[in-house]
């Protein structure tokens, strides 16, 4: 097909990096390891984020708290909006990482990143609506003024999901995007499997004026960085979506005793992760787990 | 109270103290008449499908009355097979409990609601007798609330497709409730109330100083005509806490007491499927600013720490106060101090009663010597105690530092640590300097900067210009490791739907 005959142009290789605080460092190991798609063939090297890698994200995202929390509702729904603009730009890179983290054919693949940008749009609808339906005047016997506000938990730490349908992309959007609409920031542990995704991912916010530090993406041993962020005195919350190993480090039934120390507030994974199917509409469960509820009192009077 | 005993002069300030003895306001006793609590039997068993039994153990606890150290009655320790029995008895309730219309559910609730209204005095007086807190607040706060609650939950029973969790939310199960002993009743009603209106049966364990009102509420249940196992009580201590919330056919537990035990309950229920909500310690900041109205806001911080003896989770246990009024509002809340009668629960004067347990006693006691080795400075009142019985009177340390254990660890006594600030950003980030995050209070006449301070303040409850109010309407809880889950209001559904 070549015009000039012969020789057949060679890729260009992407480096993947790790995201933390808006920034593409590798990893502070200095080591890869190797991912593979769904049938074994070599795909990329993905850094091997450590526990320093973690810890450190923790310290981006809790400095990215401030700022994140205290923008108004509807500019967050608007950074979420951009989200799902930028990642319709890149829709068929996306299709392609989809296609060979999970083995599925590409028009199967494009329906799973088209609905990855539709729930970053449904999450960016919710966060100026979250604060009225989760709270509310409360009418109490007395003279007071009483109301309930939904506040955000702080900083969320993320086991991507490793299972189910539409697990590496669509699943990991929907782990992520409520959490930070209510204004948490997150840090993620991709799938250990499956990182490539997620890793492009970061390229995405990092272009679309979500603050550093409000989503941090790791790669790397799940048992390295599960734990370090299940027992991190800084982080307020755990979504186990993928602690779907049924014994180890990794496991949810030991992250989940393990954050007990800090009494973090933890999702479980489903019963079946394997089963479980993330194109379902996600309804409000993980919307309203990464929220506190702040009721404030006060006399009324002349 | 027969013989009293002189108690050590307040040390400190040297500030002269108002006599109290032979004063203007100088009350006569007006006691409330023990009878009134009805008969207190002298042997006590659980609680299980309806009937009163025996536990399958042969130990016994003793509650002592801890104004007197008179024990009032012996009752069960539960044993893991008086737990099972509990436990089967409220799985096979929960199908047709479950299956029940709300609005059928809804009238038990009414009728138990009413029950506790007719029956409030004698609830009163035994809450008082049991856990040793002033019968002006038993009759005035705790019984009034707990039937509240009732009639609250009952009205959702009917009406949970309207709550927010969409349509048709189901309950979870056996609800295993664990309860703390300063608000025995009170806490009783949190947990049993928006269980039962929800479709769940429950197995209650009251805690071991304080069992009596929950023995005496299972008969509101029998005259309420509650179906058998609906609502299932065990008492005991922590082994038999541990072995209800470990139990293996329970779908819920919820918890209310202190934090390393509710840290203990999560890894407990690490791995399973259980759902679990945790009401924990606290340490409140109540943070008074230069134009606040002092008198009001002496009234709000005596509320705040002195309130059932300090055994409030959500006390304002840390004063935070504006530097350059520090003085005025030390001397005012001194004088105010100086005119809290401690003393009879049963005397309608009494503003502080008796500390709950000898144990407690003497865990505040180590706590205030803990803050006079670290150098703060202690005052108290002078003021007579009852020679028998476990007393403390109201306490007041002064330079206090963020470092000191005073300001850190949870006292759940009558002790109150003093910090000074000078901005409000100061201030904010001395209150949220703390793993709890409870509550807090804000006393100020400015309206922006209460919105402004409550907006940044860690916590689950925040009081403006008053403190210490509770309603079933409305959702209390904590931020950080003062635990997770909302109880009162439509959040408090949440804890037990399978949502």
């Amino acid at each position: 097909m070549s015009e000039s005959g012969t020789a057949q142009r060679i890729d260009v290789f992407k480096t993947y990096k790790l995201y933390v605080g808006g920034k593409f460092p590798r990893s502070e190991s200095g080591r890869v390891y190797e991912v593979t798609d769904s049938k074994g063939q070599w795909l990329a090297n993905a850094p091997l984020g450590t526990r320093k890698d973690a810890r450190d994200a923790v310290l981006a995202a809790r400095a990215a708290v401030k700022g994140w929390s205290g923008t108004t509702a509807y500019n967050r729904g608007q950074v979420l909006y951009r989200v799902a603009e930028m990642l319709q730009g890149r829709r068929e890179q996306f299709a392609a990482e989809v296609a060979a983290a999970e083995g599925v054919g590409a028009r199967k693949a494009a329906a799973l990143v088209d609905a990855a940008i539709d729930r970053w749009i449904w999450y960016a609808g919710w966060t100026d609506k979250v604060a009225q339906v989760a709270g509310g005047a409360n009418p109490v016997a007395g003279p007071f003024f009483n109301l309930s506000t939904p506040e955000p938990t702080g900083v969320v730490g993320v086991l991507a999901p490793r299972a189910g349908t539409g697990f590496s992309l669509l699943g990991l959007v929907s782990v992520i995007a409520p959490a930070i609409a209510t204004g948490n920031t997150v840090v993620v542990a991709a799938a250990e499997q499956a990182p490539l995704p997620a890793l492009s991912l970061g390229e995405v916010l990092a272009t679309s004026d979500v603050p550093g530090g409000v989503v941090n993406l790791l790669s790397g041993r799940t048992a390295d960085l599960a734990p370090t962020l299940a027992s991190h005195q800084d982080v307020n919350a755990l979504d186990l979506a993928g602690a779907i190993d049924p014994d180890g480090p990794g496991a949810a039934a030991a992250l989940e005793a393990s954050a007990a120390d800090t009494l973090k507030r933890v999702v479980r994974p489903a019963a079946d992760p394997s089963a479980e199917d993330w194109t379902a509409a996600p309804g409000t469960g993980r919307l309203l787990s990464f929220l506190e509820t702040k009721t404030v009192w006060h006399p009324m009077g002349i | 109270m027969a013989k009293t005993k002189k108690t050590e002069t307040g040390t400190g300030t040297g500030t002269e103290q108002p006599v109290r003895k032979g004063s203007l306001f100088e009350y006569a006793p007006a006691p409330e008449s023990p009878a009134a609590a009805g008969e207190i039997a002298t042997g006590y068993g659980h609680f299980i499908g309806g009937e009163f039994v025996d536990s399958s153990g042969s130990e016994a606890l003793k509650t002592v009355n801890p104004a007197t150290e008179q024990v009032l009655a012996e009752f069960a320790q539960g044993t893991g097979e008086d737990v099972d029995r509990a436990v089967a008895a409220a799985r096979k309730a929960f199908a047709d409990w479950s299956a029940l219309p709300g609005s059928e559910r809804a009238k038990y609730l009414f009728r138990i609601a009413r029950i506790i209204q007719e029956r409030s005095r004698e609830l009163a007086v035994l809450e008082s007798i049991d856990n040793g807190k002033p019968i002006r607040e038993t009759r005035d706060v705790d019984l009034p609330l707990v039937a509240a609650h009732f009639f609250y939950y009952a009205g959702w029973a009917d009406k949970l497709d309207f709550a927010g969790y969409g349509p048709n939310p189901r309950p979870l199960g056996v609800a295993a409730q664990v309860i703390p002993w300063n608000f025995p009743l009170l806490m009783l009603a949190w947990k049993v109330a928006p269980a039962l209106a929800t479709g769940n049966t429950v197995v209650l364990k009251p805690a071991e100083t304080t069992p009596l009102t929950a023995l005496r509420f299972a008969e509101i249940c029998r005259q309420a005509g509650l179906p058998k196992g609906v609502v299932n009580i065990v008492t005991g201590d922590g082994r038999t806490g541990a072995a209800l919330t470990a139990h293996p056919d329970v779908n819920k537990v919820a918890f209310t007491g202190s934090t390393p035990v509710g840290r203990a309950i999560a890894k407990q229920l690490a791995g399973t499927r259980k759902k679990l909500s945790l009401e924990l310690g606290g340490k409140a900041a109540n943070i008074v600013f230069d134009d606040a109205p002092l008198d009001q806001a002496v009234e709000g911080i005596v509320n705040g720490i002195f309130f059932n003896q300090g055994h409030v989770c959500c006390a304002g246990s840390r004063l935070l106060v504006q530097e350059s009024v520090q003085d005025e509002l030390l001397d005012a809340l001194k004088r105010r101090m100086g005119t809290l009668r401690v003393g009879d629960p049963l005397d309608k004067n009494t503003d502080v009663g008796a500390i709950n347990s000898a144990e407690q006693l003497a865990r505040i006691t180590e706590l205030a010597a803990a803050g006079e080795q670290e150098g703060a400075e202690r005052w108290a009142p002078e003021c007579e105690l009852p020679g028998a019985g476990y007393w403390f009177r109201p306490t007041l340390f002064t330079g206090v530092s963020q470092a000191h254990r005073i300001a850190r660890e949870e006292i759940f006594g009558p002790v109150l640590s003093v910090l000074t600030f000078r901005t409000p950003a100061e201030a904010v980030e001395k209150a949220n300097n703390t793993p709890y995050g409870l509550s807090a209070g804000i006393w100020t006449e400015k309206g922006s900067r209460i919105l402004w301070m409550a907006n940044r303040l860690r916590a689950g409850v925040v009081w403006a210009n008053t403190f210490n109010k509770f309603d079933p309407t409305s959702p209390f809880g904590g931020y950080k490791e003062s635990g997770y889950g909302r109880e009162g209001g439509r959040h408090g559904l949440e804890a037990y739907l399978d949502v």
